[in-house]
């Protein structure tokens, strides 16, 4: 038999779906197909960030919304509820902001035990105080027992920027460190761990925290930090991909001193997946200058957030938009942006 | 194709008739049919794919095969760095 | 002994690569047959640490990939069925039909659900006996096992829900029909550990005596691809074409004997399509007819599928190393990582992605 190689060609996976899929909110290329197509032609010219710095009167006011809907709303080391408080509490601290006051907008399935709501309010009321920030507003709504999920939770928060604090991809320059300040993937994994399907015993719990008291620290040792982001849904690498492709920088990261505990690079070996593109919670990114880097590292592992932190690369004017990590065999791997939902392999 | 990780056997239970066991692979423990690999015992690794186990590991063979490259490593040192063995 | 992190120790990496560059003395093309091994070749960085001359042709071992259109199809219209729940690995749900795929049929309301193993499939079954539950039965003779294993535990629980969707492939053939390939450059082949871990090395002497082709039995982590490059290569300069076991840990030359009979009582040899490379005989399994009441394609009437298959790139002369992913006329204009055209463009071990992204590097 002979084989016509000419038409061997794989499979490509859909790129331009007619409708939603889960991929649209995976944090990764498909999110952002949707929002420089679709939402930022219709909203004018704005740039969408995790949170927007604006002023009011003479006050700067960072500004940021986000919604939660976690799968399972309980997991190891915490619930959707924390998440809401510390996830929009984070957005505004990346912005160098000390938040003030949150909303909270719930949309409730039929159906879902109270007790439950209760636990997530509970959640949110103790994340809040723990926090420092007020939870002043809301909003309950109630759909169908077929058109829901449980408990869905939008938050929304603002916050006071100090005067001279200028924080963004902008910001970013080749000779840049960067930081990272603790241990990676560990949310990601103990939400895996959970999920209908994948469900594997593991002792990693969940990490979830507020990181402006983190932030304040770094600020606080009168470094020039250029970025700072969390690097939540889509992992370091959608965030790092993000920073490279707005800074038009290259980022290279060192594997070896990449902090993956054990327990992550083996339930990551397991399923098939890149701890790169696990999901954190209650981690920052920060860009800094070379020279204050120690001193930022420092003043982070003084803080109880960031006692691990530690510095995983450096941004280079070389290779623009892309994310470069020197392997342990000392070769390079590019580290891309992860495109849709995160699915174990099997290949 | 066919992404399979070695695990040790924690526990061996018969479940609705089939020999399953608790894997642990580094701290993530798993549920893992162990019907292909019948004898394999407590504290011995197996490979798994798909939680089945599809093979046990040999160790002899594994510390002869690492003792293999180190080998190779230190006629790289004693021929130079480009030479022949 | 974790048999994981010693087998990526960087100094015994670097003896492997000294003695590899050592024994080079003309280019050589490779071909790693498994999908996996691909991704541990691009994961470390493997292939930029081997001597110039050594080409690694990335070949045809991803099961989803060659899953043909048509069982793809016949999967959409089943999974799309309001009784039905659709049970797949992970990986496959991002694989297209004929214009969408599985993810699309979930989001019009499909219950289309991502299991770890087979056996989730089967307990699915159990919890919901008034729902049919198909599991997409795919994959190389590792996954075989596991999947026959589904059939005989919904027989002996007395299943009548429970189903599966065969699409099967089989090694030794595919790398006859690569070797016969009239443009073919394959000089060695890195034989798939795992799926010797079931089969064996037994079906591998004849194809190396009749190709005149080493073919060395290769695991996944770093320093088992660097032992099967140098094994291989070790071969080709010394001018032998034998079956080598650079995985004993893991294989062994009669495989698994219980998986074995678990497959000769449940599967039976079939031609199967791969998809973009067209039919190998003998190439796949099927259900053998004793359990047909638990084939999919037999309980669902799904009919004719008409398949439409996208328009092709020429992936497939990139996978046989007849094209540098750059001599195509799409590479990095029409066919870049954000809008691809191929697979190998696509995932990030895909030939043509590591070339962009490399291109781009340097």
């Amino acid at each position: 038999m002979t084989i016509d190689f000419e038409g061997w060609a794989c499979p490509l996976p859909l790129r331009d779906t007619p409708a939603i899929v889960m991929g649209h909110g995976g944090g990764g290329a498909m999110s952002g197909d949707l929002i420089n197509h679709l939402f930022l032609p219709a909203f004018g010219d704005v740039a969408l960030t995790d949170s927007a710095v604006v002023t009011a009167g003479t006050a700067r006011l960072a500004f940021s919304t986000d919604s939660f809907v976690v799968r399972p709303m309980f997991f190891p080391g915490g619930s959707i509820g924390d998440l809401a408080v510390n996830g929009t509490v984070n957005d505004l601290a990346m912005s160098g902001a000390t938040p003030l006051y949150l909303s909270a907008a719930f949309i409730l399935q039929e159906g879902t035990p109270l007790p439950a709501v209760g636990r997530i309010a509970t959640a949110m009321g103790e994340a809040a105080r723990a926090a420092g920030v007020r939870l002043v507003t809301g909003d309950t709504k109630v759909v169908d027992f077929d058109s829901g999920d449980g408990v869905y939770v939008t938050t929304t928060g603002i916050g006071l920027v100090a005067d001279g604090v200028d924080l963004g991809p902008h910001r970013a320059t080749a000779g840049d460190a960067v930081l990272v300040s603790g241990p990676l993937g560990v949310h990601g994994v103990a939400v895996l761990s959970c999920r209908q399907g994948l469900e594997f015993g593991t002792e990693v719990r969940s990490d979830t925290a507020p990181l402006h008291g983190l932030v304040a620290a770094m600020l606080a040792t009168g470094a020039d930090v250029h970025t700072l982001r969390d690097p939540t849904r889509g992992g370091l690498a959608a965030t790092l991909n993000e920073i490279a492709g707005a800074a038009k920088l290259g980022v290279e990261l060192v594997e070896r001193d990449l902090p993956v505990p054990a327990e992550v690079a083996d339930a990551c070996h397991l399923l098939g997946l890149d701890p790169l593109q696990v999901a954190n919670e209650g981690k920052l990114v920060a860009l800094v200058p070379p020279d204050q880097a120690d001193r930022v590292l420092a003043a982070m592992r003084e803080h109880p957030y960031g006692r691990d932190a530690c510095r995983i690369g450096v941004c280079v004017a070389e290779h623009p938009g892309m994310v470069v990590a020197r392997t342990g065999l000392g070769g390079t791997r590019v580290v891309t942006m992860p495109i849709g939902e995160q699915l174990p392999r099997i290949c | 194709m066919c992404l399979a990780v070695p695990g040790r056997v924690l526990s061996v239970v018969e479940t609705d008739g089939t020999r399953m066991a608790e894997v642990d692979f580094g701290g993530v423990r798993k549920d893992v049919c162990l019907e292909y690999v019948p004898d394999a015992t407590v504290g011995e690794y197996v490979i798994v794919h798909v939680g089945f186990a599809i093979q046990r590991l040999d160790e002899e063979s594994a510390i002869r095969t690492l003792a293999g490259f180190a080998r190779l490593g230190l006629l790289n040192e004693e021929f130079g760095e480009r030479g022949t063995p | 002994m974790k048999y994981l992190d010693e087998f990526s120790d960087p100094d015994l990496a670097a003896g492997l690569l000294e003695q590899i560059h050592a024994s080079v003395t003309r280019p050589w093309a490779l071909m790693e047959v498994c999908g996996g091994q691909t991704h541990s070749i691009i994961r470390h960085g493997i292939d930029q640490l081997l001597p110039d001359g050594i080409e690694m042709i990335h070949g045809p071992g991803c099961p989803v990939c060659v899953t043909p259109l048509e069982t793809i199809d016949r999967a959409l219209a089943i999974a799309a069925q309001p009784d039905v729940i659709f049970c797949s690995f992970g990986d496959m749900l991002r694989v297209p039909g004929s214009g969408r795929d599985l993810f699309t049929v979930r989001s019009e309301g499909g219950d289309v659900r991502v299991v770890y193993s087979p056996l989730d499939a089967v307990r699915l079954a159990r919890e919901n006996p008034d729902r049919e539950v198909v599991f997409f039965g795919i994959g190389f003779e590792t996954t075989a096992p596991a999947n026959a294993m589904t059939v005989r535990q919904a027989r002996r629980l007395g299943l009548r829900n429970f189903s599966l969707l065969v699409s099967h492939v089989l090694v030794p053939p595919a790398i006859a029909a690569i070797m016969e390939a009239p443009r073919c450059r394959v000089q060695a082949f890195l034989a798939a550990g795992h799926v010797c871990s079931v089969m064996g090395t037994g079906e591998y002497p004849p194809l190396a005596a009749k190709y005149r082709v080493p073919i060395v039995v290769t695991g996944f982590e770093p320093l088992d691809i660097l032992e099967g490059v140098r094994q291989a290569v070790g071969q080709l300069e010394a001018g032998r074409h034998e079956v080598r076991n650079a995985y004993p840990r893991a294989v062994r030359d009669e495989g698994n004997p219980a998986a074995m009979a678990m497959l000769r009582d449940v599967f039976e040899v079939t031609d199967r399509t791969w998809r973009g490379i067209g039919m190998i005989p003998g190439s796949g399994w099927r259900l053998a007819e004793r359990y047909r009441e638990f084939d999919a394609e037999h309980r669902f009437a799904v009919g004719d599928v008409r398949t439409a298959e996208s328009p092709l790139c020429r992936s497939g002369e990139v996978l046989q190393g007849l094209l540098k992913p750059d001599e195509c006329a799409a590479f990095g204009t029409r066919c870049t990582p954000r809008n691809p055209l191929g697979a190998t463009m696509v995932s990030s071990e895909g030939a043509c992605a590591a070339y962009y992204a490399y291109r781009r590097l340097s």
